[in-house]
């Protein structure tokens, strides 16, 4: 208790003295970089791929008191402070709040409440109002939740609010983005360094980019809209090496369902689970077709995939490492400047765990929890009515083109109602204009066209956690689904009955082909 | 505050804010159903019973009546391991916007609406009703797990229940409880709890002496502090916490 007191009293007295602090060590923080010199950061020496060590006692290394984790560093400079340790509790300034339809205007009533009717959001520049959630159903509630996100931002002449007004088509919108998670990386809002905290457990896909992110509710959330700070405590962090040749039926889905296999839901509770690597630093949708160059938008969207799920595991944060793939997909996104950090060599780890990638098979979660893992192969006998591929850990441009590549590799249709909901207006785009590598030019939306999908939807999150009842895709009787979403708990996407087996995008494709849950081996060797 | 109080058991003769000690036996009295309003501290409703008065938070400083010394009675709801926001709270209810009075009592009425009725025959709130009638949530492990709604601890103490007893939390949920005052998220010393309850069992919830009573089995069990949230707590939500602490300014309306 006595701890806690006297860090916001530390951080209080910080607070009121900000200006001066900001002047005297203008040269000693590392915020704030010129221009170009954000390229030099991926020479700097890391401890990524370090072999796992036992935690070493303090005696013996003399420099352990200052080594920290990189989640550790983020929050020490966001809260001010040199050094701090796993479960202090630290007041850190935000640097980008998000919210959408469902939490925006709870958060907002709250924030009214508690700040005053006239009260002015802390920066404007720094909050991010996406609407995904509802939007294209006729309940009125959720259309008016949207109004409500409209009215706020006008008033408060909110700078980033994606906006939409034409449900009947979501490309007479042009602000519109749609999934919060994928618009916040495509429009250059995750940051390495940096502490993004958005009204949603998915937030943590945001540390792909080597920043700090988590899921906060309305309450915290209207604190942070007023103050622009957020107490936080400190996580310990679990380190997953990955490492093996990433073989070419496996995407990052497999991965992280590996591990929440592994840990089960609740195995990084109120911890940081930190993905390093080769396998991590290489992660490429596109290596199938013997593309040797890492593409990095590629690699960016598997580590998003790898750290959304984070929060299945009970995680309170995801992280990755920056690197050169990482600052390359910012280029032109962004003109915040940013200083990565990362785990010094000395850093105390909760744990580690170690895989080798290329002894690993396509997995599934069965009914009803994210670690409930069995190889697909093993479910073949799993007779299924429905396939989903969509949301924001499975709706990504490359995770279409994962599923692309399995029903070409087929040239067959599939057997079941095959659901597509690309995540963004640029990946619905993306969907319809970019080859498929060894199609001859065909793009996703033929390939899913001549296997017989559904027309790819208007881009949001769908029916991955149900919705309104005319929501696209809702399960609104007892089905088996398999699904490239998150969650799989009783009701999630709509009837309570309803069977739901999480996998990937290659998985959930093979499986449409055959009506069955169906390893993509099955098509891709 | 709520519409209607969860029916609770009478306690012994005037004792309404007496700890249950020693354990009265059950008799016919003590089984008697009347609506007696369970113990509850205006501190540990600061969402909806507004910003503390003076009055409050000088009781509340001189700690003779503060939220750790709290006592709930009432009938428990018992569920088990992994209970997820979707059981709490469908997806489908969210359109309901928890800051509007009318919306958060009809958030109450869907209170664990998604448990699958095979495991659960006995529904959280009965069907036409808006609250309900258990006042205490038994749990085990990783209760709350999943979303980060805020509408999930704000369901449950919209439709009346008054504090959580469970194995262990997932973070998000138990970091919403504590900020918005909703319920009480507290924690047993030991697993296995909730196999030894049933739905409709009479408990007492001490905060004051850290234990949780099933007064229908005669078991007692140990409630684990309340940790680094309790600063918080005992302040009346993150808001209050952040002015005590100066990290806000204090509202000029109070």
């Amino acid at each position: 208790m006595a701890s806690s007191v006297s860090a916001a009293a530390k951080a209080s007295a910080a607070f009121a003295h900000k200006k001066e602090l900001a002047a005297a060590t203008a040269s000693a923080t590392t915020q704030h970089r010129a221009g170009s010199s954000r390229r030099t950061k991926a020479c700097r020496v890391r401890a990524v791929a370090s072999p796992a060590r036992a935690p070493s006692a303090p005696a013996s290394t003399g420099s352990v008191k200052t080594a920290m984790t990189m989640t550790e560093k983020i929050l020490a400079r966001a809260s001010e402070r040199a050094g701090l340790e796993p479960g202090e509790n630290v007041w850190v300034d935000v640097d980008v709040l998000m919210t959408h339809d469902v939490c925006g205007p709870g958060t907002i009533g709250i924030f009214k409440k508690e700040f005053g009717e006239d009260a002015k959001v802390w920066n404007r520049e720094k909050v991010v109002i996406i609407p995904d959630h509802y939007i294209f159903t006729s309940d009125e509630r959720a259309n008016r939740n949207v109004d409500i996100l409209r009215d706020f931002c006008m008033e408060q002449n909110i700078k980033y609010f994606y906006d939409i007004k034409d449900l009947s088509n979501f490309k007479a919108n042009p602000d519109y983005k749609g999934v919060c998670h994928v618009a916040l990386a495509q429009e250059g809002h995750c940051r390495p360094g940096e502490v993004l905290l958005g009204t949603d457990s998915h937030t943590c896909n945001a540390g792909a980019f080597g920043q700090f992110a988590t899921g906060i509710g309305n309450t915290d959330a209207g604190f942070v809209l007023g103050t622009g700070k957020a107490l936080l405590k400190v996580p310990p962090t679990i380190r997953f090496v990955l490492d093996g040749e990433m073989p070419p039926y496996l995407l990052a889905k497999d991965l992280i369902l590996q591990i929440i296999g592994e840990i089960s839901v609740s195995g990084a509770t109120y911890k940081s689970m930190e993905f390093v690597g080769s396998t991590v630093e290489s992660l490429n949708v596109r290596s199938l077709l013997k593309i040797t160059l890492i593409n990095c938008h590629s690699n960016m969207e598997e580590r998003m995939t790898l750290c959304n799920m984070v929060i299945e595991a009970g995680g309170k944060n995801g992280v990755v490492p920056a690197d050169e793939t990482t600052f390359k997909y910012l280029e032109g996104k962004t003109s915040v400047e940013y200083e990565p950090v990362y785990s010094d060599a000395q850093a105390r780890f909760f744990s580690d765990y170690r895989f080798d990638v290329s002894k690993l098979e396509p997995v599934v979660a069965k009914p009803h929890s994210p670690d409930n893992r069995a190889l697909a192969r093993e479910c073949k006998d799993v007779k299924i009515d429905r396939v989903y591929i969509g949301s924001c850990t499975g709706g990504k441009t490359e995770d279409f083109l994962a599923a692309a590549k399995v029903f070409l590799a087929s040239g067959k249709k599939v057997k079941v109602p095959t659901f597509l909901v690309p995540a963004t207006q640029k990946v619905w785009m993306d969907v319809y204009s970019l080859p498929v590598p060894g199609s001859g030019g065909k793009t996703c939306s033929q390939i899913f066209e001549e296997a017989g999908c559904d027309t790819p939807a208007s881009p949001s999150c769908g029916a991955c956690l149900g919705g309104p009842r005319d929501t696209y895709a809702r399960m609104n009787e007892p089905m088996v689904c398999v699904s490239t979403t998150n969650r799989n708990f009783p009701g999630r996407m709509g009837h309570k009955e309803g069977q739901i087996y999480l996998a990937s995008p290659y998985t959930a494709a093979a499986s449409a082909l055959t009506g069955y849950v169906t390893d993509p081996r099955d098509f891709l060797m | 505050m709520a519409a209607a109080a969860p029916s609770v058991v009478a306690t012994t003769a005037g004792a309404s804010t007496a700890v249950l000690s020693p354990r009265p036996a059950p008799t016919s009295a003590f089984l008697r159903r009347t609506h007696v309003t369970s113990h509850r501290h205006p501190t540990l409703k600061c969402r909806r019973a507004g910003p503390l008065t003076p009055a409050a938070a000088a009781a509340a400083a001189a700690g003779g009546s503060s939220p750790s010394s709290a006592v709930f009675h009432g009938e428990a709801f018992v569920v088990g391991d992994n209970i997820d926001t979707d059981q709490i709270i469908p997806a489908e209810h969210l359109t309901l916007v928890p800051s509007k009075p009318d919306e958060y009592r009809k958030l109450g009425s869907f209170a664990f609406a998604g448990l699958p009725s095979a495991a659960y025959p006995t529904p959280f709130v009965a069907p036409g009703e808006e609250s309900t009638r258990y006042a205490v949530i038994v749990g085990g492990a990783n209760f709350g797990c999943g979303s980060s709604r805020e509408h999930a601890p704000v369901a449950l103490g919209a439709a009346g229940a008054r504090a959580v007893v469970a194995e262990s939390y997932a973070r998000i949920f138990f970091r919403n409880s504590v900020a918005t005052g909703e319920v009480y998220p507290l924690e047993l010393a030991d697993a296995g709890a909730w196999k030894e309850c049933k739905t409709g069992d009479v408990v007492t919830v001490d905060l004051g002496n850290s234990v949780f009573i099933n007064h229908t089995s005669g078991k007692e069990y140990k409630l684990k502090p309340i940790g680094d949230a309790g600063p918080v707590i005992e302040a009346g939500g993150i808001f209050a916490y952040a002015r005590k602490t100066g990290m806000i300014a204090s509202k000029a309306a109070a």
